[in-house]
């Protein structure tokens, strides 16, 4: 039985990861939303580009903590996915508040479905990982013990 | 006002027959029950004496109400009775007191009864007080504008058509009218009331004789002979028929059939709601009430659009529109009818009527049906209408079979492998016409304008496998609120729309029986509303397809209230002035001040117009005109970064109430700057001013700026490097450096706020940003660089012009566009200045007539099971003077599954304007390199495709369909635009100019931009020349864009859509300079000519006709420039002539060598 960092960070990284996932989910819906009419799109801007930077700060803390726990592996496993968000934040519209969508250019068919499918893509993305960390969490956890 | 009352009582009245009323396309959130408070319903109608007026009729007996109409249609003054009248008439029965009301006019004598019981039967308020218009007649008679003199209306149209009057005058007694209203009778019987009357003239053979006889009638086919009208017509039923004779007329055959159109016709006139409203071109603002226009129009715009049976059918020919729908019908013939039959002959409703024809029935309208016994005739005339549209059979047929039934001929050479190798002379000697969609000819006459509503693939490919494969895009370009010559304006209680998607009904729809009809882009069946069984252009009952709304494809609604979030709104103009040292130098304030007030009262509105202006150098002023100020009195607020509005309700006033101030104002304030030496601009606070000072109205902000603005929110710094102008690598900063403007164009957007942006400046002033205020609140931007007053004068030409036009312009308020299709299609993109609200709405603060729209599609599900495609384009807005109208344009195109059938209707204008918006695109959110190789790839795509999948010939070489044969050109001419050219020296805020062109001019304007026009004059010869109202106008050949073509001797007109060059050769003629110019030779020629002078010469004649032909339906008038053959011709002309090599372009014969290089890669 120990508890260690490791342990600690696969732990908080599955609690953030949840959070993502709803984030995720969110995102489907609210661009859903949006193909069908129900929103305006400037409102749905304005609900969804405040939570652009915190999903991608959650998952940037989640990457240093691995990276302090030395969990290599893992850190690899999200480089990809924490060099995308970089990028994506680099090449956004020019806007004057945090967030990524502009609500002229959102009805666009293209950068719509651009966004749904990032949005699957991500959701897809953050269940593995749950259950990966999960897997993580309950190795470090409970390896240890066993031995 | 006025306007509310009317538009509140349909509104009530629509209500009860209308349960979907609601889902204003936009306002989808709230269909505003609301509204109806505002105008109270008794408002104007509600006064008792109409209570009265009404309460009357059935005193005067059944001929009474008949006659009315009648009368009134003689004064023709009140287009609105009628209509409500008829309508009521028509609708209010069913509802309400269903059984009787329809006998009455029927048969003229004991009706009475039912009619009296009509008020007794006290109609639902809502009704009541609409009743009263129509019977109201009273008033009316002695004073026809009665009415809608009130309202400010022209009140007597009737003068306008003198020639009609008589016809309808003459039928004074009950008479004629129940001629008119026949029809309905029929109806009426369904009700059981007149069925016996029926009855007994219409022998029980009948129903079954319908059934064979139209059979036959197509089979026999019958000479289109208007004799056969004859009997059957004018004996009629004895008693109603008599009126037609009173008329005068029905003494022959010819003469009967003659008439009762003439009398449609002129139904149709005095009919406010139908009669066409002549939408002047060039006019202010053109939405007057049609009561008073159309008189003007009736002779062309009834007998063209909704009359259009009245001439042809005269005349015999196959008549235009009617028959297309008839034969729309006719399509559905074949399943529906035999079932129909029975169904009708057994449904209590038509059973005395007879409908068990659907077709022959409907066709011929219950006319014929009434007067039963001469029978023969009668069928001769159904079958003369329905033979003489043509065959209606065959149409669905066709219809069915699409592009794949008989290819014509025309398709066949627009197939024709051309090789371009080879083939030097491309252009056609006149300016390309757009392909026509291959559907029946019927279809062809009602479709909509190419101007208005323009696919690039005239014949729609089945699945978005065939698209793909034809390497074409898919797209639409608008034109939606241009102005028109002629518009069948509707007022209607119910607005029949499908009720699943909304659609409104329009010609492509097809109508399963006399009572339902199929939407054409949802399939949904919906129910024909009993308002719209009654046609008032034939006043006649049972004929839904002989509808204005289903005979046009352009029409235009009034709207009733469930289109409305907030009563209209007025017409507001804000006037935004730039009056640093950088704006008095450039000089621009006077020439604007004296425009407007030149056209002060050509301002589109109505009384409640409200004008304000504002000025900005470093700090911002408003200024004061209340009424009664003895003069303007002006407020300075110098905290721009918090800017407050100083009085809230004089610093926008009525125009009508202060004119004299505005007056004072506008001949003071070039006077008032002259000294400023502030050289700071704070356009952002001072357009945060005008959004705070407009959001509560709505309107237009009218911008005119002269710089960089360089202080307060939104200050820009200048990112162009003049080193870098010329740069063949890409182009930096063609976006915005900031979103303010952004920012502020969508919160003006969601105010109803519009932002048009004049700017005047000779050094850069970040185009790219700023024109996002206009960009997106869905104004237009007018660029005039290195403006002087003195230094250019061919920009400031251009600006008064251009001003002229903008102040005096048709406007419409708080717009929203949807665009609708067939299902299958869906919509990819938008191009154009507005704010997209959903995936098919655009939200447009402000609707000119000079900008266009452009919609690239895709296919989603496969058009298999249609055969058709239909795109419907709804524009609801608030015209100037407060009504809320809805223009509906539809166009219908055939769905092909063949690959050379969509090459055989690519439109090769259309898609070089669609490819060119996408290039714009992606210049801007990628890279000017990337938008050319774009291009570039089109057209090496397109010559792949063809010859991988549709020339079979072996030939090498570039080979493309003759349809596509200038597409390498057009994409070349694109190339060298200002916007996409690399390598030539271009300002920043040019090339930027240039993209909000692409994005907002109309197709005709930007191929004439793209690809100019050139013409040589000075050999005009008469051969081919139109003759328009004794002027000749002559028509020279076009000429490719080489400097080849030009000669010396020569004189060479080029059209670039908004400038004509004039480019006289060294040794051209000197006859025609003399002649045309007023020199005597060459060297006399002054440098900077640029106007033809009136010359009493033939050749001068001609070249003026030829001019102002050019000229005619151009909304902003060109300025020409005589350029003399020297060194300074070179950079304004030569940059034309798109097929010749420049430092950096390459020529066409390069170009194509490229491409085929590209494509052997």
């Amino acid at each position: 039985m120990a508890f260690t960092f490791a342990a600690f960070c696969y732990m908080l990284a599955l609690l953030l990861t949840a959070a993502l996932i709803f984030f995720a989910i969110w995102h489907i819906i609210a661009f859903d939303e949006l193909k069908t009419d129900y929103k305006n799109p400037i409102d749905q801007c304005n609900t969804l580009n405040p939570l652009v930077l915190p999903e991608y700060l959650i998952h940037f803390f989640f990457c240093v903590m691995f990276f302090c726990a030395a969990e290599w592996l893992t850190l690899c496993l999200n480089l990809p996915l924490l060099a995308y968000h970089v990028w994506r934040y680099m090449s956004r519209p020019v806007m004057s508040c945090p967030g990524l969508y502009d609500p002229t250019t959102i009805m666009n068919a293209d950068i719509l479905a651009y966004c749904q499918k990032e949005g699957w893509c991500k959701l897809a993305f953050y269940l593995l990982s749950f259950f990966y960390y999960l897997y993580g969490y309950a190795f470090h956890f409970l390896t240890p013990l066993s031995a | 006002m006025s306007g509310f009352t009317n538009l509140n009582s349909s509104a009530g009245y629509s209500q009860n027959s209308t349960p979907n009323g609601g889902a204003a396309p936009h306002y989808q959130n709230g269909p505003v029950q609301t509204y109806p408070s505002m105008y109270p319903p008794a408002g104007y109608y509600g006064a008792p004496p109409q209570q009265q007026g009404y309460s009357t009729i059935p005193g005067h007996a059944a001929p009474a109400p008949n006659k009315a109409p009648v009368t009134n249609n003689a004064h023709s003054a009140n287009y609105y009775h009628n209509n409500h009248q008829q309508q009521q008439q028509n609708h209010l029965p069913q509802h309400h007191v269903a059984p009787s009301p329809y006998s009455a006019p029927l048969s003229s004598a004991p009706p009475s009864q039912p009619y009296a019981a009509l008020p007794s039967a006290a109609p639902p308020p809502t009704n009541a007080h609409y009743n009263q218009q129509p019977f109201q007649p009273h008033p009316p008679y002695a004073t026809p504008g009665s009415y809608y003199g009130q309202q400010s209306y022209h009140p007597s149209p009737a003068q306008q058509h003198p020639s009609l009057v008589p016809v309808t005058a003459s039928g004074p007694g009950a008479p004629l009218y129940p001629i008119v209203s026949y029809p309905s009778a029929p109806g009426s019987s369904q009700y059981g009331t007149l069925s016996s009357s029926q009855s007994t003239s219409t022998p029980v053979g009948i129903p079954t004789q319908m059934v064979g006889a139209p059979l036959h009638q197509y089979s026999a086919a019958p000479p289109p002979s208007t004799t056969a009208v004859h009997p059957g017509y004018g004996v009629g039923p004895p008693g109603q028929m008599a009126p037609t004779v009173v008329n005068g007329q029905g003494s022959t055959a010819h003469n009967a059939v003659h008439q009762r159109y003439t009398q449609s016709h002129q139904a149709s006139l005095s009919y406010d709601s139908y009669s066409g409203v002549p939408q002047s071109s060039g006019g202010a603002d053109t939405d007057q009430p049609p009561s008073g226009t159309p008189s003007t129009s009736v002779h062309s715009s009834p007998g063209h659009h909704q009359g259009g049976d009245t001439s042809s059918s005269t005349t015999g020919s196959a008549s235009p529109v009617p028959n297309s729908y008839d034969s729309l019908e006719g399509g559905s013939y074949p399943d529906s009818m035999p079932p129909s039959n029975d169904m009708t002959n057994q449904a209590p409703p038509y059973g005395s009527y007879g409908y068990p024809s659907m077709q022959s029935a409907y066709q011929q309208g219950p006319t014929s049906h009434t007067d039963a016994s001469p029978s023969h005739d009668l069928y001769g005339q159904s079958s003369y209408q329905q033979y003489s549209q043509p065959f209606p059979n065959l149409f669905q047929l066709s219809a069915a079979l699409g592009g794949l039934s008989g290819v014509p001929e025309l398709e066949v050479e627009a197939l024709r492998p051309v090789n371009l190798l080879q083939e030097r002379n491309l252009l056609p000697p006149r300016p390309l016409e757009p392909p026509e969609p291959n559907v029946s000819s019927d279809l062809k006459k009602v479709n909509c304008s190419p101007q208005t509503f323009r696919c690039t693939l005239t014949s729609i490919p089945q699945t978005q496998a065939l698209l793909n494969k034809a390497r074409l895009p898919l797209g639409l370009l608008l034109h939606p609120f241009r102005d028109l010559q002629q518009l069948p304006v509707i007022t209607s209680n119910t607005i029949v729309r499908c009720r699943s998607c909304r659609t409104y009904i329009n010609p492509f729809v097809t109508f399963l029986d006399q009572r339902r009809w199929k939407c054409n882009l949802c399939y949904r069946v919906n129910d024909v509303p009993d308002e719209f069984m009654y046609n008032p252009v034939t006043r006649s009952y049972g004929e839904p397809h002989k509808r204005p709304e289903v005979q046009n494809s352009t029409v235009e609604f009034i709207a009733s209230s469930d289109y409305m979030l907030r009563p209209p709104q007025p017409a507001v103009y804000l006037f935004v002035l730039d009056v640093s040292h950088n704006a008095v130098e450039a000089g621009y304030l006077k020439y604007f001040c004296e425009s407007l007030l030149e056209n002060l009262t050509k301002l589109p509105g109505d009384m409640r117009t409200r004008v304000g202006f504002l000025t900005f150098d470093s700090t911002i002023h408003f200024y004061n005109l209340q009424e009664g100020l003895s003069q303007p009195q002006m407020l300075v607020v110098s905290d721009i970064d918090d800017v407050f509005i100083p009085s809230h309700d004089s610093l926008m006033v009525n125009l009508k109430e202060s004119k004299e101030l505005v007056k004072d104002l506008l001949t003071s304030l070039p006077e008032m700057f002259s000294q400023t030496r502030e050289t700071h601009s704070a356009l952002g606070p001072a357009l945060q001013a005008a959004y705070k000072l407009m959001s509560p109205t709505g309107g237009r902000i009218t911008v005119f700026q002269t710089q960089l603005p360089t202080l307060g929110a939104g200050a820009l710094q200048s990112r162009e490097d003049p080193n870098q102008r010329s740069s063949a690598k890409g182009v930096q900063h063609l976006g915005p450096a900031t979103d303010f403007y952004k920012k502020l164009a969508l919160d003006c957007s969601g105010q109803q706020i519009g932002v048009d942006l004049f700017l005047l400046s000779s050094q850069y002033a970040d185009l790219a940003s700023l024109a996002c205020m206009s960009k997106y609140s869905a104004g237009s931007v007018f660029y005039y660089p290195s403006f002087h007053y003195i230094h250019n004068p061919a920009q400031l030409e251009k600006f008064q012009k251009d001003l002229e036009r903008y102040l005096t312009r048709k406007i419409g308020f708080e717009a929203v566009m949807r665009i609708r299709c067939t299902k299958g299609l869906s919509i990819h993109t938008f191009h154009g200045n507005f704010f997209v609200r959903s995936t098919d709405l655009l939200s447009l603060a402000n609707v000119n007539p000079d900008s266009a729209f452009a919609v690239q599609m895709s296919i989603e599900d496969s058009l298999a099971d249609s055969s058709l495609a239909c795109f419907q384009a709804a524009l609801l807005y608030t015209s100037s003077r407060g009504k809320r109208r809805i223009r509906v344009h539809t166009l219908c195109l055939p769905v092909v599954n063949q690959l050379s059938d969509v090459y055989a209707g690519a439109d090769v204008q259309a898609i070089t304007c669609l490819l060119a918006n996408m290039a714009i695109d992606r210049s801007v959110s990628s890279s000017l390199s990337d938008a050319r190789d774009a291009l570039v790839n089109a057209v090496v795509d397109l010559v792949s495709a063809y010859k991988s999948n549709v020339s079979n010939l072996q030939q090498s070489g570039l080979v493309v369909p003759t349809s596509m044969r200038l597409f390498p050109l057009y994409i070349l001419a694109l190339l060298k635009q200002k916007a996409l050219r690399t390598g030539t020296s271009t300002r920043l805020d040019e090339r930027v100019f240039a993209m909000c062109e692409f994005k907002t001019q109309p197709l005709q304007q930007l191929m004439r931009m793209v690809h100019p026009d050139l013409y040589r004059l000075d050999n005009l010869s008469d051969q081919g020349a139109l003759h328009l109202n004794d002027t000749v106008v002559p028509q020279p050949h076009l000429l490719h864009l080489s400097a080849e073509r030009l000669s010396r001797d020569g004189a060479f007109l080029m059209d670039c859509g908004n400038v004509f060059y004039l480019w006289i050769g060294k040794c051209c003629n000197e006859m025609f300079i003399r002649d045309v110019l007023g020199c005597p030779n060459y060297a006399s020629i002054p440098p900077n000519m640029s106007h033809i002078p009136e010359l009493e010469t033939p050749l001068s004649e001609r070249v003026r006709a030829f001019l102002d032909w050019l000229q005619d339906n151009r909304a902003f008038s060109c300025t020409i420039h005589v350029v003399k053959d020297d060194a300074s011709a070179k950079a304004t002309l030569f940059q034309h002539l798109v097929e010749d090599q420049s430092e950096v372009a390459s020529s066409y014969r390069d170009f194509l060598q490229h491409i085929q290089q590209q494509m052997s890669k």
